[in-house]
């Protein structure tokens, strides 16, 4: 039973592991961009600019309103014109075509962009006003006060939030598999149809995932005590 | 911007709103009764009911949708005992399956949220309940759900609105709903920004409806104050 997951070219054990290395690459790329459309639409969202919030709350209202499939379609279908568009603005006019794990990286990214904006908010919001004050008092500002004073603390509030984005946003890495790009679920997709054991495939795809979960559940913990040493629990007062 | 166009496919795509209302209307029923069920083995105390809860809203919640629907759909449609069993001619339509899938799915979420409303409940309102002679059964109908509802209907929204975003996925096992036309509309005139926005507003009034729904029931409802 368990032959078909040998390595080599005989079965299916090695590509299953570089299907799931592919899916924690497309994820973390994804969260990457995610966090910086988040630190950018955090910041449009807490500005005192009219139309700077409206954009935000817009893309954020479209995002998690509509179906995660909906805007990989779009960007899948629409996203190598959109390039070529601009690139004719600037003068180039010839063939540009985006690759899968482009398109996914753009397409996961905006969607756990949408998360992320609303967790950096929440974590600005709770930074006391005491410390830009603070900051301001002793002569600090640009990356002086949001770089070395109010980032560190907003990083320890969002982490926990961060770490719900991750999750939310691996499990939508399954959906780019319908553009071709080879990560787990592809992979098992490819498999379960040349051996015909779509069971024991997509069982193994759940492993996968489930282990991914666990491994990256256990860094955010890490990560959270690290960020919150000098910290006393609230259970501990 | 091809206006015509995008008026043309809105009739196509609208066409599609009935199957994804009805697949999301069923499986939210038939979740929610899942999730009750989940959420009092959870909290029950007794460990050989909590275990099998816990472990399976935790694999429901670590994995992708799209891969619960491909194997309900193609994994278990591998062996010969389920193609010869009773269950077969539910199991092959890609209409049940989606509709099972979607069920469990829901039902594993919904059972936090139920849970975390229960126990939002506090320990005096029970004791008080008590104290006025209630049983058990009595207290758990009379006193915990009706604060429990009230508690958990702001995060019962969300995972409604998650649950139509869900549905489309239903598309990919060929079901022709809202987003199944959509993509054959795309691929067939290559214009994903007009069928993009008509579908996508579709998707955004459906949920705009929930929200506001949700909103009235939480103030025909009124404020628990939890303590």
């Amino acid at each position: 039973m368990f032959e078909v997951f040998s390595f080599g070219s005989s079965g299916w054990g090695d590509e299953m592991l570089m299907g799931a290395l592919m899916t924690v690459l497309v994820s973390a790329s994804s969260l990457l961009l995610g966090i910086l459309i988040g630190i950018i639409f955090a910041a449009c969202k807490l500005s005192n600019i009219f139309i700077l919030k409206i954009v935000a709350n817009t893309y954020t209202t479209i995002i998690r309103g509509i179906p995660e499939l909906l805007v990989i379609y779009l960007l899948f279908f629409g996203g190598s014109g959109a390039v070529m568009y601009i690139a004719k603005i600037f003068g180039y006019d010839g063939y540009i075509e985006l690759n899968a794990f482009t398109i996914g990286t753009i397409a996961v990214g905006a969607i756990s962009g949408a998360y992320s904006t609303e967790v950096i908010r929440g974590a600005v919001n709770s930074v006391h006003k005491g410390q830009f004050e603070a900051g301001k008092t002793l002569g600090l500002n640009g990356y002086g006060l949001y770089g070395r004073v109010i980032f560190p603390q907003v990083a320890r509030i969002a982490l926990p939030g961060i770490g719900n984005v991750w999750q939310i946003t691996l499990k939508d890495t399954a959906l780019i598999s319908v553009t071709g790009l080879v990560e787990i679920m592809r992979q098992s997709r490819i498999a379960a149809g040349s051996t015909h054991e779509p069971f024991i495939f997509y069982t193994a795809a759940i492993i996968l995932y489930l282990v991914i979960t666990r491994l990256s559940n256990i860094l955010f913990d890490k990560a959270e005590n690290t960020y919150s040493k000098g910290f006393v629990s609230k259970e501990a007062l | 911007m091809r206006f015509e166009l995008m008026y043309e496919s809105f009739f196509k795509i609208i066409e599609g709103i009935p199957l994804t209302l009805q697949v999301v209307s069923i499986s939210t029923v038939l979740g929610l009764a899942l999730a009750i069920i989940v959420a009092l083995m959870r909290i029950s105390g007794k460990k050989s009911m909590s275990i099998p809860a816990y472990y399976f809203v935790y694999l429901i919640r670590g994995t992708p949708l799209l891969l619960q629907l491909y194997f309900v759909y193609y994994g278990l449609g591998q062996f010969s005992f389920i193609r010869e069993s009773i269950l077969w001619p539910i199991l092959k339509e890609p209409y049940w399956c989606g509709i099972i899938t979607l069920t469990i799915s829901t039902g594993a979420y919904s059972s936090e949220i139920i849970r975390g409303g229960i126990l939002s409940v506090s320990k005096n309102f029970i004791e008080a309940s008590g104290a006025l002679g209630l049983n058990k059964i009595k207290t758990f109908l009379l006193i915990t759900l009706p604060i429990t509802v009230r508690q958990a209907l702001p995060a019962y929204g969300n995972e409604l609105i998650l649950m139509v975003k869900a549905s489309s996925l239903i598309s990919i096992i060929t079901l022709m709903e809202i987003t199944g036309i959509a993509r054959t509309i795309i691929s067939k005139t290559y214009a994903p920004v007009e069928i993009f926005l008509v579908a996508g507003s579709i998707y955004l009034i459906i949920n705009f409806i929930i929200v506001l729904a949700v909103g009235l029931a939480e103030r025909k409802l009124g404020t628990v104050k939890a303590n």
